[in-house]
């Protein structure tokens, strides 16, 4: 059992107070997960050009200012670093997949959790509860954000083996559920060239969607080929830059709830993680169909 | 019917808001106590008004989470909002109202009373249902009925896909389409008697606006169990 929450705001107003909106919709879901939690923060967008990325560190003393010097003899402009708790965010004047590419070489022992323009992901072991007050989430504002509360079942309780997973520039997953195939199909894709961190069901799926829009394919398509290509039991959120779209596999065992209102668009595991959000006793309620993609933002993503 | 406003503001009120589902719970299961009660902001908790066994009547002011009047034996539980995961699970007897929509697993293995749905009731509505009737106004989600045994489900628009598969012995009645039949279940002739039945269970439903004669109904082929004519009695 894990817990999903997704929200995504209308109004810059709502937007104000997204930090806080997902701490309370984390905080009633956390008996659903509470092993670990994440968030995926859609906020401040990088300028044209440059990108946005979120670090992971260990260490004590990860040494983030020499990160932001590193980056900046390599690439010019580099933003201070913004840390939060074991993580950081820097906005540099290049491409993600340059930046990527030079981290996994000069950097090996950061974990990158996303990139992108305005993706930050902040994840780690431990109660729910203890991560909202850690990564202070009240104060962060945005347009829309996801949040995960994790009870592991397949794979070990680490700050990777958290979500969301990222899953390509400015896109990231998270699941509820259990896949059954997903070994090989990591093996697959590890043919592919998608790397993995972990050996975490969630991140096949991650790692599947990245395949699949790398080939091509829309995020749309992509997780409609889920429904033929994973084996298992899921309800997926999947952020991109414009919004999040969501998925339930067509035996729909995990559950999903959604709400709208002029304010907000909003999806959880269950209902009482809705409940908590202001105007949420006039909002429009459903249960997501299984098997059917639904999704918010402006454009889909290509 | 709703009870009309003025009644449900005299009863005794319980905010969910203030006290735990414990202490209602716990309120409700007083031994010899016929509480008339009145749930305040739900807030979508669990396990509200479960395990209920006396003349209750409980209103529940707004949506609820998993397990909502579970076990219910003899109260009548009305929830003016929506129900999450296997509302009235097991019931024994008595009656509960939805107002709203219930999610997967309605009246799942009831074995008495009646569930009224007056929204939809998504997937695996009544499965295993061990002898109590359902009836939904709306319409219902896939593997509905899935290997229900006794008892009968009403619904008055649609049915998704695998309809009663597996089904044993219970009278399925579908007003409208049907996306497809589970193993083993097949359409029936609509007789007379199961006319007058759906008609009953209307009318215990408060349903008005759907005439018994244009439902259809479905049961099982009795070719997946052992059916033995003469333990009919047993169903």
């Amino acid at each position: 059992m894990c817990g999903i929450a997704g929200l995504y705001t209308k109004s810059p107003a709502a937007g104000a107070e997204l930090g806080e909106l997902l701490s309370r919709m984390l905080g009633q879901l956390s008996f659903r997960g509470p092993d670990s939690a994440g968030v995926a923060f859609y906020r401040d967008p990088a300028p044209d050009g440059w990108c946005k990325i979120s670090l992971y560190s260990g260490a004590a003393d990860p040494g983030w200012d020499r990160v932001a010097a590193g980056l900046a003899l390599a690439f010019g402009e580099v933003s201070p670093p913004r840390v939060r708790a074991t993580h950081a965010t820097f906005v540099i004047e290049a491409g993600g997949e340059r930046v990527e590419a030079w981290l996994s070489e000069r950097h090996p022992e950061l974990r990158l959790m996303s990139a992108g323009s305005s993706i930050e992901i902040y994840k780690e072991a431990g109660p729910p509860r203890s991560f909202i007050e850690r990564f202070a989430l009240e104060e962060i504002g945005g347009s829309h954000a996801l949040g995960h509360t994790r009870m592991a079942t397949e794979s070990r309780v680490s700050t990777q083996h958290s979500h969301p997973f990222s899953t390509g520039l400015d896109l990231c997953l998270v699941h509820n559920g259990s896949l059954s195939n997903h070994n090989r199909l990591r093996r697959l894709l590890q043919r592919q060239g998608i790397r993995f961190q972990t050996d975490n069901d969630s991140e096949v799926a991650a790692g599947y969607l990245t395949w699949r829009m790398r080939e091509g394919a829309t995020l749309e398509q992509a997780l409609e080929g889920c429904m033929d290509d994973l084996d298992g039991f899921y309800t997926f959120a999947v952020g991109t830059a414009d919004g999040f779209a969501v998925l339930r596999d067509p035996i729909a065992c995990k559950p999903a709830v959604m709400a709208e209102t002029d304010a907000w668009v909003a999806m959880a595991s269950e209902y009482r993680a809705i409940a908590v959000l202001p105007g949420a006793e006039d909002a429009v309620l459903w249960e997501p169909e299984p098997g059917r993609v639904y999704s918010w933002g402006t454009a889909p993503v290509a | 019917m709703a009870a009309p406003d003025a009644t449900r503001d005299a009863l005794e009120s319980f905010d969910l808001a203030a006290g735990t589902v414990r202490e209602l719970n716990m309120l409700l299961h007083a031994p010899a106590c016929t509480h008339c009660m009145r749930v305040l902001n739900p807030g979508g908790r669990h396990s509200v008004a479960v395990g209920l066994d006396g003349p209750h009547e409980v209103e529940i002011e707004g949506h609820v989470g998993y397990y909502c009047a579970g076990m219910n034996k003899l109260a009548t539980i009305r929830v003016h909002g929506n129900c999450g995961v296997g509302v009235a699970e097991n019931m024994m007897s008595g009656t509960v109202i939805v107002e709203g929509s219930a999610s997967q697993s309605a009246g799942a293995t009831a074995r008495g009373g009646l569930l009224v749905i007056r929204g939809d009731a998504s997937a695996r509505c009544g499965i295993s249902l061990k002898g109590a009737d359902i009836v939904v106004r709306g319409s219902v989600g896939h593997m509905s009925a899935f290997m229900a045994q006794k008892g009968t489900v009403v619904v008055c628009e649609d049915a998704g896909e695998a309809l009663g598969d597996s089904l044993y012995e219970t009278r399925l009645y579908v007003r409208r389409s049907v996306a497809s039949l589970g193993a083993d279940c097949v359409e029936k002739e609509m007789r007379p008697e199961h006319v007058e039945e759906v008609r009953a269970l209307l009318a215990r439903a408060e349903i008005d606006d759907a005439d018994p004669a244009d439902f259809r109904r479905f049961g099982s082929a009795r070719r997946l169990y052992n059916f033995k004519v003469e333990h009919l009695g047993s169903y």
